[in-house]
């Protein structure tokens, strides 16, 4: 089977005063080419240092302590710096949560945008600069001539997750890795960004990991979907399945903390009680034993496996497909 | 840009005037007059209330600072009571030698600082970042006249390998090489002390730069680390030196007072020494208001240099 990233019992460990503590544990999952893979989860769950270790951009501190990254035939876990580098910004690519502060503020738009162009395509000044306008234009900046030579302080946070997105793609990224693209922004442009996204995935056939914890966000874009909870894969599936027939607690609560149009006023909003566990502390049983209106004795001595529940749909519960599905409103 | 500079030198000028008339005030507090310090067995009182009258000193205190000010205006900062030579040539001889000295010792402190306190940044915690800011704490701690003298005793006195004192050799050539022997040991001793205080600066400005979004865009992009550190980080922490560097101009005018006194240096430090003891009341308020001058104009000159390197500042 071809898929261009394979990730495979991926841990990552940090290095704190407390001794190296493990942030992400066991997470495997695969992409094909094309295909968006949303990874959704509360925060402190994983998603994010997940995504980091794919880029290996943990920082000095972290590391991948096992497993490994299949990335078209290469194991990213084990590249050199300087062999991901060439990866990084070329064949993969990150957007992240904050559009307000991850462009260089003393920098122009054009400038930064030709570090990568110019890296990675081997292009002169003014064929960069051409080419970077050409980007700005596809990912819908108007005056794009003129925005090139801005500084990112005078556009706004939507504009300015534009250009991120102009940039991550200037290169055809085989995957991009975009972590709360649009948490930052409101919902408008939100939902433009993800139109926008929506559009040149279908032009470029870019794989997309899609890091978020809106479940409407993944509902739109997502083909496949894995729900994270403390550092682990609890559940994965594909996006018709997941949100027809959550098998684990946690998703079922999850999903039944969307608010719907047609919610009776004067019902409160389910919500799950309790927060994620801190890394810092061993969990002998489930992960989740603490927060699980299921719980049992066996819940919380043994850690349950990731099993299967149907064609491509995994759950990290004992009790998995015999629970009470979505409550009616 | 340039209306906000013509609003700027305009308010600076009820500021220098506040400050002068403080300065005029503290220098007339102080105990003793210049007259005073003329007293001899041989000088009868009358002569020195006659003294007294020519120099002005019996008038009222605001009718001596007027004087003062209404000559200043013409650019005429007086005679000197102890010397009776004209104040500005005085400075004008003792200037250079203090720039020399000061511009030297700060080029070579920031030359120490920069490098050193970007390192101990990126590389927090670990042996180099304990030696630099381990430095850094000596150089800001040792008394200025006690690292002066120990380098003396070492270098002049023991190994006699550097001259202890002065800026020529007397009878000697006057060459470059000997001015430079003259300098060594008072540069260090200033050097130090500035890059002590400058790697905590550069340390900490880089260090809250170092945790910026945007540096992870730049390694994002597959950008190499230094380029992510000498471009991307440093063009940030730019602004916190040019702050470090602002307030160290004002030194290159008003010199060290200490080191040049130890170090016997012809420079404005030594002259404020002399002119505090002979009460020499034109010359230290000559001396006040080129520094209050100065600290104004540099002041002036960081805030326009942040537009310069940080395109989020603009002045209208």
């Amino acid at each position: 089977m071809g898929y261009m990233l394979s990730v495979r019992n991926l841990q990552t460990a940090f290095h704190t005063d407390a001794g190296e503590i493990v942030s992400v544990e066991d997470v495997s999952f695969d992409l094909n080419p094309g295909e968006t893979l949303g990874i959704v989860g509360e925060s402190g769950c994983g998603k994010s240092v997940t995504s980091l270790s794919i880029i290996r951009l943990l920082g000095k501190s972290g590391r991948i302590s096992k497993g490994e990254i299949q990335f078209e035939n290469q194991d990213l876990a084990k590249m050199n710096e300087k062999e991901m580098r060439k990866i990084r910004g070329g064949r993969i690519s990150m957007i992240f949560q904050e559009p307000m502060t991850s462009l260089n503020p003393v920098f122009t738009i054009g400038y930064q945008m030709q570090e990568t162009i110019c890296l990675h395509l081997q292009m002169g000044k003014k064929e960069s600069r051409a080419y970077a306008i050409e980007m700005l234009k596809k990912v819908g900046i108007p005056r794009a001539e003129s925005v090139i030579d801005n500084y990112p302080h005078e556009l706004s946070g939507g504009m300015r997750q534009r250009v991120m997105i102009a940039m991550a793609l200037s290169c055809k990224p085989k995957l991009l890795i975009a972590d709360e693209p649009t948490t930052a922004l409101d919902v408008t442009i939100q939902a433009q960004i993800l139109e926008l996204m929506k559009k040149l995935r279908k032009e470029s056939g870019t794989s997309i990991m899609l890091i978020t914890h809106d479940l409407g966000v993944v509902a739109e874009m997502a083909d496949r979907i894995i729900v994270m909870y403390a550092g682990q894969v609890i559940e994965s599936a594909d996006v018709y399945t997941l949100f027809d027939h959550p098998a684990h607690p946690y998703t079922i609560g999850l999903m039944n903390s969307i608010p719907t149009v047609d919610l009776d006023d004067s019902k409160r909003l389910e919500s799950i009680t309790g927060t994620v566990p801190s890394m810092y502390q061993k969990i002998r049983g489930c992960r989740f034993c603490n927060r699980c209106k299921y719980v049992t004795e066996r819940c919380r001595n043994e850690a349950p496996p990731l099993t299967q529940q149907g064609e491509g749909h995994l759950a990290r519960c004992f009790f998995a497909g015999n629970l009470p599905q979505k409550k009616e409103a | 840009m340039f209306n906000y500079i013509i609003r700027r030198i305009l308010i600076a000028i009820p500021i220098l005037l506040g400050i002068t008339i403080i300065d005029f005030l503290i220098v007339n507090m102080a105990p003793g007059n210049p007259v005073d310090m003329m007293v001899s067995p041989n000088v009868t009182g009358a002569a020195l209330e006659l003294k007294k009258a020519a120099l002005g000193l019996n008038q009222p205190l605001y009718v001596q600072y007027w004087h003062w000010l209404v000559n200043i205006l013409q650019l005429n900062f007086g005679y000197s009571m102890t010397t009776y030579q004209p104040v500005g040539d005085m400075l004008a001889q003792r200037i250079g030698p203090t720039m020399l000295l000061m511009g030297l010792s700060l080029i070579v402190g920031l030359l120490i600082a920069v490098p050193l306190g970007i390192v101990s940044a990126t590389h927090q915690n670990s042996t180099l970042d304990y030696v630099a800011t381990g430095g850094a704490f000596f150089g800001v701690s040792i008394p200025n006249f006690f690292l002066g003298l120990g380098l003396i005793y070492i270098f002049a006195v023991r190994l006699k390998v550097l001259p202890s004192s002065g800026m020529f050799t007397l009878g000697g050539n006057n060459g470059i090489a000997d001015t430079a022997a003259h300098l060594v040991l008072p540069v260090i001793v200033l050097a130090v002390q500035i890059a002590g205080q400058d790697i905590r600066y550069v340390r900490s400005g880089m260090l809250e730069i170092l945790g910026q979004d945007y540096l992870r865009t730049a390694r994002a992009k597959g950008l190499k680390e230094s380029v992510v550190i000498n471009r991307h980080a440093l063009r940030n922490a730019l602004i916190t030196i040019i702050t470090v560097i602002g307030m160290q101009i004002p030194l290159l005018f008003g010199g060290a007072v200490i080191t040049e006194q130890i170090f016997a240096w012809p420079g404005i430090g030594q002259l404020t020494i002399d002119s505090i003891s002979g009460r020499d009341y034109p010359t230290l308020m000559a001396i006040n208001l080129i520094a209050a001058v100065m600290v104004l104009a540099a002041n002036l000159l960081t805030d326009i240099m942040y537009s310069v390197v940080d395109p989020r500042v603009k002045y209208n």
